[in-house]
């Protein structure tokens, strides 16, 4: 079958199987290797893509639900960033404050706190760990994860 | 928000500064410091993880595992039912080489033949590879395995297989004996932990391409790429060029892409040379959780004396840890456990009975801390119950044992220099405002009794739901590889003025989060003079870096860094001779053209003074110590048994700071890790199998699960290493657990002496169940 949908601003068209996952056809079919997979059942949040403004783990949600709709992934921040010559302000404060480390959960990390930044998320601690509650970090504790949105949150 | 601070060395002598100094914060840099080098392409997604990598006609390779404990292999047997022409199987049959897993005994195949026989539940029997995933995992439940159950062995105190056993003893038996006698008081316990999963969240992932001309290129999420080159070398019967192996970006691996990367690049490659196209074996969460290394499960018994005022007179300990099926560095990792087991504290009588049998589970191998996590939460804990017994506070009982300058452990070393034990406990104390907090544990109970209590326990009030503590422990953790590692290693990095004028560091030391990336080009145009940023780091790829040994026991900074900086001061040396002295910055770039590529190699050599004997355990097992120290502040849900984590204070000695924000996001990590390891992280086993192998079952902390953490960084450098550090990855691991559970018994007025502190545990506690304690078995003398 034929899906048509908007991924970082484009259109895009596959042919493929309505249950084949939303996190293949970014990776394999769209080559959009950013969005990773950590256990492809929902509960790592590394593949965090942004739906229609929601976050949502592109490992459970099948192909034929995107269709006609809006996907956002990591390699969307960095293009609309690459056009002022930099990374997004999230992207800044995440390389600055030392926010990611082995980079593996990273793409899904920021995609849940652009979701949240965008829904207006304050820069109080508490609710920044809510709304990163479904990503897993083995890395850094989330200490700087949560100061890195947290400022951006600030100015954002 | 956390807070941080970095306390300056207080000895004398320390070694000098990097060059480097923090500042201001400037523009592509954090705190005056380079910005992770690889960080641009995590965080747009450039970045390539195994996965991501592209090689078009590559084939997908999956296991054919045991589904038994223990049990003889009689057949293999494909259906014969099935067209299997369109895929490739391979088996022990296909090993060119020895059918080993080159590690410290050559004990584990890399298939287990038909006649041999299985010794773990997801043992690796044979291999399928498939053109797509759809035709593998139709085919891979259609090859039978014919077997003869065998009776297995889980206990491993019943376990008459010993890996490796160790006693070490600063005396005869009769001596110990007699200063327990003479003990005003001798208290005994035991402290159980079991399997955890180091849980990189990227899998593990090795993709195998078949060289041009016979050999095999490895493209995979490793630690150290030159062990998986021995392996290839040993099975495939491949010489050091035909095997060659490069790290691609790496998600995280806390231990557990140290050993297990070697079979999983074994079986890509069996397929890849049978197929003769590139074969992609890349694990799902559940393989990788069922069939994967674990930290070692163990059993610590002490026996310890102590006089009136708390002074520790004696300590007998006994460990027994659990290799599962196969040795892996289950050596290595009891060594470490034994020597860390006493606890960073003087004591003139001291015996340390360990050993590492052989059980029916997948092997346990590395994972962060390597041994000492386990040891020093018994250590810890009872420790904590001495002072409470001799109603001391946690703080005192620890100045008054705590090693200083010119003390000896348990194997004789005499710790020379470096020893920070007093300093990180008392930055802990006065930053978590520690006696002022058990002063409010206090009186919150006083508040509580007063409330009248609901008949179902003891704690539980109409008007408090919650009680809260505060826990204090003390740590230390050996820098470097244990004993003679490092001189049997014989790690050689490079650094090289290329002749087009680049300057390249070239060592094995892997990228996986830690830093290595950005340190090692700050710590050698440090030497050089000149920006970090014209200093490039080689790839690890076996074809272009030296070994200069594994990415572990938190040594790449320590060693390997030292080795750099040696390297990079004598090229700076030699090239400022040939221009008349004149700074190296200034003259490189013409050097290089006159001269070409100017290498230069840098080998181990033994610190000075540092001996080990390894038949004896006597000597200097490590050249120095970190030390660290963490103060955890809980709540325990008094009707759910639930605890929550709200603050660690961790303080740790790394001797040097290198990069104040990596070596923070280290003890962050580090300490998460920790209290995982306290609070909620447990394999479940029934039968040898592991019974909650998915995310869904086997629970990390979480952002919402994970406490404030306030990172204090002290410095005591080290003579030994050029730039004084001593090493911070695995530091943090040693402390956090006890931490909690002592915050927990502060709470709860009970310890619980088997990790993790689940609610389930915490209740059984509350009505004096097994896993915990409350009274005190030992007798005053």
């Amino acid at each position: 079958m034929i899906f048509r949908f908007l991924v970082n601003g484009s259109p895009a068209e596959v042919d493929v199987p309505g249950m084949r996952r939303l996190l293949d056809v970014l990776r394999e079919d769209l080559g959009l290797t950013g969005t990773k997979e950590g256990c492809g059942e929902g509960e790592c949040g590394a593949c965090s893509v942004i739906l229609d403004g929601q976050v949502v783990d592109a490992c459970l949600v099948p192909i034929c639900q995107v269709d006609g709709r809006i996907v956002r992934t990591v390699e969307g921040l960095a293009l609309a960033a690459r056009e002022r010559g930099s990374l997004d302000a999230l992207q800044e404060s995440f390389l600055e404050r030392g926010a990611a480390q082995c980079g593996i959960c990273t793409p899904g990390m920021l995609m849940a706190a652009r979701a949240y930044l965008d829904a207006g998320g304050s820069p109080e601690e508490g609710a920044i760990r809510e709304a990163i509650a479904g990503n897993l970090c083995r890395c850094t504790g989330y200490t700087k994860i949560v100061e890195a949105i947290a400022s951006v949150a600030h100015t954002d | 928000m956390p807070s941080r601070t970095v306390t300056p060395a207080t000895e004398a002598g320390a070694p000098s500064a990097l060059v480097v100094a923090p500042g201001e914060v400037a523009p592509g840099r954090a705190a005056g410091y380079p910005l992770r080098r690889e960080g641009p392409a995590k965080l747009t997604g450039e970045a390539r993880y195994t996965d991501d990598l592209v090689f078009p006609g590559a084939w997908y390779g999956t296991t054919i595992r045991s589904t038994e404990a223990r049990a003889r292999l009689l057949a293999i047997e494909p259906d014969p039912e099935v067209d299997w022409s369109s895929v490739v199987i391979a088996t022990a049959a296909d090993i060119p080489g020895d059918n080993v897993v080159a590690s410290i005994k050559d004990d584990q195949p890399v298939l287990v033949p038909v006649g041999g026989e299985i010794r773990h539940h997801a043992e690796a029997v044979a291999l399928l590879a498939a053109p797509d995933r759809e035709t593998l995992r139709r085919l891979k439940g259609r090859i039978r395995l014919v077997t003869e159950p065998l009776p297995p062995v889980f206990d491993p105190e019943a376990s008459d297989h010993v890996f490796a056993e160790y006693r070490i003893a600063t005396g005869d038996d009769a001596a110990l004996e007699a200063a327990f006698a003479a003990a005003d008081l001798v208290l005994e316990g035991e402290y159980r932990v079991g399997h955890t999963e180091q849980l990189y969240i990227e899998n593990q992932a090795m993709i195998a391409v078949p060289g041009e001309a016979g050999g095999i290129v490895i493209h995979g999420s490793m630690q150290c790429p030159y062990y998986v080159h021995r392996a290839l070398r040993r099975a495939l019967k491949l010489d050091s060029v035909e095997a060659r192996v490069i790290q691609e970006e790496t998600g995280g691996g806390f231990g557990g892409k140290e050993d297990y990367p070697s079979i999983l690049a074994l079986h890509a490659a069996l397929l890849a040379l049978k197929c003769r196209r590139p074969v992609r074996m890349i694990y799902d969460r559940h393989e990788d959780i069922a069939a994967t290394t674990k930290r070692h499960p163990a059993v610590v018994r002490h026996r310890t004396g102590v006089t009136r005022d708390g002074v520790l007179v004696a300590q007998d300990i006994e460990i027994v840890m659990d290799g599962g099926a196969y040795c892996t560095p289950t050596p290595v990792v009891l060594s470490r456990g034994a020597l860390h087991s006493g606890g960073p504290y003087r004591c003139p009588n001291v015996r340390v009975r360990a050993r590492a049998t052989r059980t029916n589970t997948p092997p346990n191998g590395a994972f962060r801390g390597f041994g000492a996590p386990q040891t020093e939460f018994g250590a810890e804990t009872h420790l904590n119950r001495l002072a409470e017994r001799l109603a001391l506070s946690p703080a005192e009982i620890r100045r008054r044992n705590a090693y200083q300058v010119g003390d000896a452990t348990p194997t004789g070393q005499v710790l020379r220099e470096s020893v920070a034990a007093l300093e990180v406990l008392k930055v802990a104390v006065e930053a978590s405002g520690f006696e002022a907090g058990r002063a409010e544990t206090r009186r919150r109970a006083t508040e509580r009794l007063g409330s009248g209590t609901i008949p179902a326990g003891p704690l539980r009030t109409g008007v408090a739901r919650t009680a809260g503590g505060i826990g204090l422990a003390l740590g230390w953790h050996g820098a470097g590889f244990t004993g003679s590692g490092e001189v049997h290693l014989a790690s050689v990095a490079a650094v090289e003025l290329a002749d087009d004028g680049r300057i390249r560091v070239l060592t094995a030391q892997t990228e996986m989060g830690q830093g290595t990336k950005t340190i090692f080009p700050l710590m050698v145009a440090a030497e050089l003079g000149v920006p970090a940023d014209w200093v490039e780091y080689a790839a690890q790829d076996t074809a272009e870096v030296p070994d200069s040994g594994p990415t572990v026991a938190s040594r790449t900074a320590m060693v390997v860094g030292g080795l750099c900086i040696q390297a990079a001061r004598r090229l700076r040396a030699e090239v400022e001779a040939r221009h008349d002295g004149r700074p190296f910055a200034e003259v490189f770039r013409a050097d290089a053209a006159e001269h070409g590529s100017t290498r230069i190699e840098e080998r181990f050599e033994p610190y000075a003074g540092v001996e080990f004997d390894d038949a004896t355990y006597r000597g200097d097992a490590y050249p120095a110590f970190g030390w660290a120290a963490a103060v955890a502040s809980v709540d325990v849900d008094l009707d759910t048994g639930e605890v929550t984590v709200h603050d660690v204070v961790a303080v740790d000695d790394v001797g040097r700071v290198i990069h104040p924000i990596l070596c923070e996001g280290q003890v962050e990590g580090g300490t998460l890790q920790a209290v995982g390891y306290a609070t909620i992280e447990e394999i479940k086993l029934q039968d040898g199998r592991y019974l909650n192998d998915r995310l869904a079952t086997y629970l990390i902390p979480t952002a919402l699960d994970a406490p404030r953490i306030h990172t204090h960084l002290v410095e005591a450098p080290f003579s030994g290493s050029p730039h004084g550090a001593k090493g911070v990855g695995e530091l943090p691991m040693d402390v956090g657990a006890p931490a909690v559970v002592a915050a927990i018994h502060d709470a709860i007025g009970v310890w619980i002496t088997e990790l993790p502190a689940t609610p389930e545990r915490i209740l059984a506690a509350l009505q004096g169940g097994p896993g915990s304690a409350t009274g005190v078995r030992g007798a005053a003398a």
